[in-house]
């Protein structure tokens, strides 16, 4: 049963990476940048999903703030840092972001403290079931369900609205979807919107989970992130979400079987650069570098 | 001189020879590193086992600079197959992977790090007296190396590398001799640092510290040896003279970071080129 366990965690923690993942996975698709900063969108809407849903008594509520709040931080982040330096060789935002990241980072330990805040409500996240001698708490199915509501949003989106097919469209030919006339400016902010509001939502849960926020916690996820969407081949949403849950799966495992030489944060960076090496152009073919 | 003078000296001294180093990698060459911390912590630890086994400082300088460059030469290979923002995050990879391994094996000291290295028997004074020493040999070789056709052909790989190809530059050896030096002088660093600390913990070679020399390199003016040793000088100094900054440390060189990148690419070397021509043209 202790491996039904782990798949469970697996699968769940895979959910919330995919959510952190695909934001970036969008925003590489359409500006060839490679958005670190996404952690920060990712922190940001942790911290106002705890401060509102404690000053509110309400974690719904906090969850709504969030997904108010963090696309015109998304959006902000593409207009005054990314715009500009869209012109330099790519490593040149890369590095802009690593920096914004760093100093978001420490902003928050400033502002709410380096122990981070708690939810003074939270008894739902604790509650477990039991199916089968299998445990499961309240909030790894949260997580599950969530994910599955959002993609299945975003599929319906991006395939059945007329906005969501002028996205797909700018994204694999921007040119002719211009000559469509399609605003090829509104799309970027449309990514940055959708990508922050994913990170928000995964987030808030990772939030409800540690029953903490502190400053460091999108640190960490962000690199694995990219780490993920290098593997799901660039830009690609599907390839992105199959990577995310292999990641969560193998990391739930290889804790038990590499964990006493390997610190299983490492694990998806060592997959990463394995990869990089054998296959610059990540599993589905989109050219790397 | 006080024990608090010399040891900030011989942090700046460590921080320039890093620096410098990484601008050979990232300035020259255009590889961009942000894994430089590793190759620093990699030195750090190949000193730190020599000096507990056999108490030899040559040896133990010796046994750095061979375990950082070839460190980075294993990584330059990567530099061959991967470019610019993929590099870079490969480097990140590089940094993490080596800190979760070391964090993990009990030869290194695990968490814990390794404390009661042997000191190098040349008191504080002697110890910042080499230091310099080294940051003087690093800065140096930067300049000589800008000057000579290696540095004429790192700086064509680094501009364009079809461009360099069409000039008979074999744009990988040079990749991978930018690497070997860069990462042999950051391990070198990482031997002063043990010599200077007698104790070693892989939290010293994050990345976040990464970042910061990274930001150095960025802020002092990408390319420029002087600039970059500036800058290392003034951004390690400047958290102990600004009790402010010292407490906000990470917000103010981020910030930093990004706000040359977006307004002054050229970083300080830039700028005084700039205020030099205006000058002149009035």
């Amino acid at each position: 049963m202790y491996y039904f366990d782990l798949a469970v965690t697996g699968i769940s923690f895979g959910c919330m990476y995919a959510m952190m993942s695909v934001g970036l996975t969008l925003v590489y698709g359409l500006l060839r940048i490679l958005h670190v900063a996404h952690a920060a969108v990712f922190a940001l809407g942790a911290y106002v999903t705890v401060l509102v849903a404690n000053a509110t008594g309400s974690i719904a509520l906090g969850f709504l703030a969030a997904v108010i709040v963090t696309p015109l931080f998304g959006m902000a982040i593409y207009r005054l840092l990314y715009e500009p330096l869209l012109k330099y060789r790519p490593d040149v935002p890369m590095i802009a972001s690593v920096g914004l990241l760093v100093l978001m980072q420490d902003a928050f330990r400033i502002v709410f403290g380096e122990q981070g805040i708690t939810f003074q409500r939270n008894a739902f996240a604790f509650k477990t079931f039991n199916f089968a001698g299998v445990t499961v708490s309240a909030l790894q199915i949260a997580m599950v369900v969530t994910a599955l509501v959002v993609f299945t949003g975003l599929h319906l989106f991006t395939t059945r609205t007329r906005i969501g097919i002028g996205w797909r469209a700018t994204v694999s030919k921007p040119q002719i979807a211009a000559s469509f006339g399609i605003d090829p400016i509104k799309v970027r902010y449309l990514n940055f919107a959708v990508g922050s509001v994913l990170a928000a939502i995964a987030g808030g849960l990772v939030a409800e989970m540690n029953n903490l926020v502190d400053p460091g916690i999108g640190f960490v996820v962000s690199y694995k992130a990219l780490a993920i969407i290098v593997l799901g081949g660039l830009g690609s949403v599907r390839g992105t979400l199959i990577a995310s849950l292999v990641l969560g799966l193998v990391e739930a495992y290889g804790t038990i079987f590499i964990g006493s030489w390997l610190d299983r944060d490492a694990i998806a960076f060592l997959a990463l650069i394995v990869l990089l090496m054998i296959r610059p152009q990540g599993f589905t073919g989109a050219r790397a570098a | 001189m006080s024990a608090y003078e010399i040891s900030i000296i011989s942090i700046i001294g460590i921080n320039v020879i890093l620096a410098v180093s990484l601008n050979m990698i990232s300035g020259f060459c255009g590889q961009i590193s942000l894994g430089h911390g590793a190759f620093f912590g990699a030195g750090a630890y190949a000193a730190a086992l020599t000096m507990v086994g056999s108490g030899s400082v040559p040896l133990a300088i010796m046994a750095a600079l061979l375990t950082g460059s070839l460190l980075g030469l294993a990584v330059g290979f990567a530099s061959l197959r991967v470019r610019t923002d993929f590099l870079a995050v490969t480097t990140i990879g590089v940094n993490f992977l080596f800190v979760g391994f070391v964090r993990k094996q009990a030869w290194l000291g695990g968490e814990m790090g390794i404390s009661g290295i042997p000191a190098t028997g040349f008191g504080p004074v002697g110890n910042m007296t080499m230091i310099l020493l080294f940051a003087a040999a690093t800065i140096a070789l930067s300049l000589y190396i800008s000057r000579s056709w290696m540095g004429f052909a790192f700086r064509a790989v680094g501009e364009d590398e079809g461009a360099a190809a069409t000039l008979g530059i074999n744009s990988g050896a040079y990749k991978l001799a930018a690497f070997g030096i860069g990462t042999a002088l950051a391990g070198l660093a990482g031997c002063l640092y043990t010599f200077f600390t007698q104790f070693i913990t892989v939290d010293a070679f994050d990345f976040i510290f990464s970042v910061m020399l990274m930001a150095m390199v960025v802020i002092g003016g990408i390319g420029s040896t002087w600039g970059v040793v500036v800058a290392a000088v003034g951004l390690t100094l400047l958290p102990e003279a600004i009790r402010f900054v010292n407490d906000y440390r990470l917000l103010v060189f981020g910030g930093l970071l990004v706000l040359v990148i977006r307004l002054a690419p050229g970083g300080l070397t830039g700028m005084v080129q700039r205020a030099f021509l205006a000058v002149r043209r009035s």
